[in-house]
């Protein structure tokens, strides 16, 4: 797709990370292009969430480095990546459930004005800013003021990447943002991805589940024990082989074939 | 690919099975529910059982709001650090600390009220700002780590008067606050005409013998009230409208959720823990320029107090949610029973009983409504 004749906008290189004796990554190389959906794909523990905390700023890597647009990238914090343009949406959703839509979408970035030494926040701007961003995804809120709790998870979903979008992240990093989600739902995150990458931002979608990959995927990379298996470009890899790489192999061959192959 | 298509067209589709909240009970949702109920029954109650003993009239209602002030104080400084995610158990100690340090500074060093009143003020927000980078330092709960402070304030508070004056109570603050330019910020008055012309008037009772006779009962509002109004009006709008209310809301509702966006969590715990030792600094400021003395034993209990005010105010236990304008009401519920049980002749011990229910009542109402906006079953 379009993202293949543009320069990557990240790129990691053999990146290991250690939490003390733990080996969580071993060697990772991965990049995300303008545009594309680069999929991140792996069994629980394969190290998927400690990989892109590393992109966004959370953890320094053991060894490796990090290009942003072709230089090397240090960040300290997550407020680092966020400010050069990568945004990333946690698993644990990083959404605060007890306050309101706008409180969430605005939270850490809020507009305001100065009163004296006061930085009073821009309600007026915010709502309706909040209100039209939400709408782009797709949402109608019933009010900004509604506490994100009252959201369905693909809403909440909905919600964290409209903020990143309208904050000009360049990358946006989803990490599972589908495992816990119904079947609709899912499509509408899916959705969700397929526009944000039409306006070229780059996506980093993390997930365990093949079909939700390969319906919006351009490329595909499996992450095994710390380890990847390679990257493989859509239409050259079959649903049964990515499922067989993630699962390290064998065992899922043999497994599956007792199962009818239905997993 | 077809199948983010056809999701994208049911995106916009309202979901049919989640009820419509109504107005009223959106209106319902609110932290402040609980306390403007709780309000409105409890001066109903005492309009009807003590109306006419004195409790309503200029005297009577100073009276009340005076106690009401004093439980402010604290739980405007409570309520901010509780919705920051944290406690302060400390604050009843360190009101008698505060007050100790006034009394050596002022009587025992003989130096001037105001630097004994600023000296304390620096010490009492170091002592805060300790409480909170010890907390954010270790990741301790504020539970233990002020428990500690607790402990050690009331200590060295006990301990230094019996060291230097051989006693636990040091008087003579009101000799040595005579003239002085700082203490009136503390227990003057103010707006003594406003009362003046309400006598001429004959709206409130005049002294009718001795040697104010023809002189207002009420001759003022004291400062303490005075600053309970500020503390609120300040705290609320700070916590509302601000950019730094934003982040007081999400240090307390997840911590790393804020920390991951930017909001500097620490910065903003440590400034609560601040905050709520000035509230103690300016209660216990009050009562001494009140008493003219400061007691190795003032302030006992008061951490309780205002915790229990906060949460009658409709702010939860767990952080990131609450509001000062209920802790206020909570505050004033607590003042206007405490004395509308003495108005009313009935055992003033019974007030304990009546804050344990109502302490009840307020968590299981405020988890309740918790359950309704996070949708939590
Ligand atoms: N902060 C940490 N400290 C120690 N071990 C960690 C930490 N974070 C992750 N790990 C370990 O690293 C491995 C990979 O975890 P993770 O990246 O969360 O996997 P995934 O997201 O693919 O399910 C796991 O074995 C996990 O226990
Ligand atoms: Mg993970």
């Amino acid at each position: 797709m379009s993202g293949f004749d543009h320069d990557p906008i990240v790129e990691m290189k053999d990146i290991a990370k250690h939490f003390g004796p733990v080996i969580a990554l071993n060697g990772v190389s991965f990049d995300v292009r303008p545009g594309e959906c680069h999929c991140l794909l792996g069994d629980n523990g394969a190290g998927k969430s400690t990989f892109i905390k590393t992109m966004s700023g959370v953890h320094k890597p053991t060894r490796g480095e990090i290009l942003f647009e072709g230089c090397q990238m240090n960040f300290d914090s997550p407020r680092d990546a966020m400010e050069a343009g990568i945004a990333t949406v946690y698993q644990d959703l990083a959404m605060i459930p007890l306050m309101s839509v706008t409180r969430n979408f605005w939270m850490g970035r809020e507009p305001v004005r100065k009163i004296g030494p006061m930085k009073f926040m821009d309600f007026a701007k915010a709502n309706q800013t909040t209100m039209d961003e939400m709408r782009k995804m797709g949402i109608n809120l019933r009010s900004p003021d509604q506490a994100v709790g009252t959201l369905s998870g693909g809403e909440r979903q909905t919600v964290a990447i409209a903020r990143a979008v309208y904050f000009g992240a360049k990358v946006l990093i989803l990490d599972e943002p589908t495992s816990a989600l119904g079947v609709r739902q899912t499509a509408n995150v899916l959705a969700t991805i397929d526009k944000v990458r039409k306006t070229g931002i780059g996506i980093v979608f993390i997930t365990h589940n093949v079909r939700h990959a390969l319906a919006v995927g351009d490329r595909f990379t499996v992450l095994n024990r710390g380890k990847t298996l390679g990257t493989a470009q859509r239409g050259q890899i079959t649903p049964e082989e990515l499922q067989d790489m993630m699962a390290g192999g064998q065992e899922m061959v043999a497994l599956e074939g007792s199962l009818g192959g239905t997993v | 690919m077809a199948e983010s298509g056809q999701g994208a067209a049911t995106a916009l589709a309202k979901d049919e099975r989640v009820k419509e909240i109504s107005g009223l009970r959106k209106a319902l949702i609110r932290p402040e529910l609980g306390a403007i109920v709780g309000t409105i029954a409890v001066f109903v109650f005492f309009v009807a059982f003590a109306g006419d003993s004195g409790m309503f009239n200029a005297q009577g209602v100073l009276n009340w709001s005076i106690v009401s002030a004093q439980f402010m104080i604290i739980a405007v400084g409570a309520c901010m650090l509780m919705i920051a995610g944290e406690f302060d158990l400390s604050v009843g100690s360190m009101i008698g600390f505060a007050g100790m340090s006034i009394a050596i500074i002022s009587v025992t060093l003989q130096w001037p009220v105001w630097i004994a009143i600023l000296l304390t003020l620096a010490l009492c927000v170091a002592i805060g700002a300790l409480n909170g980078f010890i907390v954010v330092r270790t990741g301790l709960p504020s539970f233990i780590v002020t428990l500690a402070f607790l402990f050690i304030l009331r200590g060295f508070t006990i301990f230094f008067p019996q060291l230097i004056e051989r006693q636990t109570i040091i008087g003579g603050i009101d000799d040595a606050a005579e003239g002085d330019w700082l203490a009136p910020v503390f227990g003057g008055k103010i707006g003594g005409w406003i009362f003046d012309w309400l006598a001429e008037m004959e709206m409130i009772a005049v002294f009718e013998r001795g040697t104010r006779e023809g002189e207002p009962i009420v001759n003022g509002i004291p400062m303490l009230i005075v600053w309970a109004l500020v503390l609120v009006a300040v705290a609320h709008v700070v916590l509302t409208r601000t950019q730094f209310g934003n982040w007081v809301f999400a240090s307390g509702g997840d911590a790393q959720a804020a920390r991951y966006v930017g909001v500097p969590v620490n910065r903003v715990k440590i400034l609560m823990f601040m905050f709520t030792a000035f509230c103690a600094f300016v209660f216990a400021t009050c009562q001494v320029m009140e008493f003219g003395s400061a007691g190795a034993d003032r302030g006992l209990l008061k951490e309780f107090e205002a915790i229990i005010a906060v949460v009658i105010g409709g702010a939860l236990l767990t952080g990131g949610y609450g509001s000062v304008i209920g802790a206020a009401l909570g505050a004033l519920i607590f003042g206007v029973v405490q004395q509308g049980l003495f108005f009313a002749g009935v055992e003033s011990s019974l007030f304990r009983v009546f804050l344990g229910v109502i302490l009840l009542f307020a968590v299981i109402l405020n988890t309740y409504i918790r359950r309704i906006i996070t949708g939590e079953r």
